[in-house]
């Protein structure tokens, strides 16, 4: 199988590359386009800011390569925001993947927020095999409201989307490469899609 | 709901676990790969290793320990210890810690904090504070791992560095660490209530009532502790079992 992870100024690929090594997998970090529409996987990491990132990202072609990617993509963190149609942050215009708008925590919370938080209302094929609402690693200031395409649901101050799924797309708020156990059944879930 | 957190912390020298008592009276605690490791699986939610060497030419050990620990541990990790520049930050990041923290350096050059927020995002830049109560009443901030005073105020210093883009505050009284009587409820829960970033309280973790006092009485987002882990006092999965049951919510 070939897997591929999107390379772009959004960091934290490395922690992605031995999350996959743990579960005996490796993969190409790129950003060449037919590398990427050849893969049997992709995944769009990120942790970074929002404008910055899509500026890079349509600079170099990679907006339109992913959004017509007909594999599984899974997106992580700020991969899975990007995925989304907007983002409070800097106001910035997504790739409008998932149907949902990227907010910033707002209230007395502490922000960003960091830490563990339960994952609930999980579905297949993401969460398969995991029977209890697992609690995952989660480091963020904006989140996606709640959609149709809603995967899993979180709660902070506000309930919102911790994992999304339209189609071969797929995102998820909390880091599952740092999310213990339950981070690495979801990794593998992916990768058996 | 979010959880409290249970971060072991683990002293570095020359490549191995130690724990000092009072900053020093260094004892030999292990292989950090492994017993980082260890915790992990125990169910610790993060984990703090301290370069207590942190020379320049041990810098290389270190990275190449980071790199280590990053492919062996599936949860966040900090990294501190002598930090003094961008530079230092983006290896230790390159190689896979997920947080860095800094300390004298940030305080002599406030800047510091700020061109790390700014590179690398707030969120993987901690803040670590040495604090002791003086005869004052005062929280003062100390230095060069607690041997030199200042005439700042921790509340201040603190306020300060999130103003400048600290993600969070790893927060020790040196009137408390070491002796196992309970961890500084005061500090803590000012700084707790007084900054919009979460506080990490460390120093005096000694009995598992002290970690429920500190996430109630003394509002604690993070709790602290080493040598209680490293010579099995508290088990990880028994203080989590424990803290739940008195109400405190974390992962188990």
């Amino acid at each position: 199988m070939k897997l591929v992870i999107v390379k772009y100024n959004a960091g934290n690929i490395q922690s992605v590359l031995y999350a996959l090594e743990r579960i005996g997998m490796e993969a190409t970090v790129t950003d060449d386009h037919s590398e990427i529409q050849k893969a049997d996987k992709v995944i769009f990491p990120g942790v970074g800011e929002a404008s910055t990132a899509m500026q890079y990202l349509q600079e170099r072609g990679l907006d339109k390569v992913l959004r017509n990617l007909q594999q599984p993509v899974l997106g992580i963190c700020l991969g899975m925001q990007l995925m989304c149609r907007h983002s409070e942050e800097n106001d910035t215009t997504c790739l409008g993947i998932f149907d949902t708008m990227v907010k910033k925590f707002s209230g007395t919370l502490k922000i960003p927020q960091v830490g563990w938080n339960t994952v609930e209302n999980i579905s297949e094929p993401l969460f398969a095999g995991i029977t209890t609402d697992p609690y995952c690693y989660f480091v963020h200031s904006y989140y996606a409201e709640l959609c149709k395409e809603t995967a899993a649901v979180t709660e902070y101050g506000v309930r919102f989307s911790s994992a999304l799924q339209k189609n071969n797309f797929y995102g998820v708020q909390f880091h599952p490469e740092k999310s213990s156990d339950a981070g690495e059944r979801i990794l593998i879930n992916f990768l058996q899609l | 709901m979010l959880t409290k957190r249970i971060i072991p912390c683990l002293d570095i020298k020359d490549g191995r676990t130690v724990k000092g008592v009072n900053f020093e009276n260094i004892r030999d605690a292990g292989d950090p790969v492994e017993l980082g490791a260890l915790y992990a699986q125990q169910g610790a939610d993060e984990l703090v290793f301290l370069d207590i060497t942190a020379t320049v030419e041990k810098r290389k050990t270190l990275s190449e320990l980071v790199n280590k620990i990053s492919h062996h541990i599936n949860i966040p990790f900090t990294v501190g210890g002598g930090i003094s520049s961008v530079d230092d930050v983006s290896v230790l990041l390159q190689n896979g810690a997920d947080k860095i923290s800094v300390n004298t350096a940030a305080f002599k050059n406030p800047q510091l904090i700020a061109d790390l927020s700014k590179q690398f995002g707030s969120q993987c830049v901690v803040l670590a504070i040495d604090t002791k109560k003086e005869a004052d009443g005062e929280w003062y901030v100390y230095l060069n791992g607690g041997r030199v005073k200042t005439e700042m105020r921790c509340i201040d210093w603190a306020k300060q560095a999130v103003d400048m883009g600290a993600g969070e505050i790893l927060l020790t009284s040196m009137n408390h660490d070491g002796t196992k009587q309970g961890f500084a409820l005061d500090i803590t829960a000012t700084l707790a209530t007084e900054l919009t970033v979460p506080v990490i309280a460390s120093g005096g973790g000694g009995t598992m009532e002290h970690f429920v006092d500190v996430f109630t009485n003394g509002k604690a987002d993070a709790a602290l502790a080493a040598s209680i882990f490293h010579f099995k006092e508290i088990g990880i999965r028994e203080l989590k079992t424990y803290l739940n049951a008195n109400g405190i919510v974390v992962r188990v």
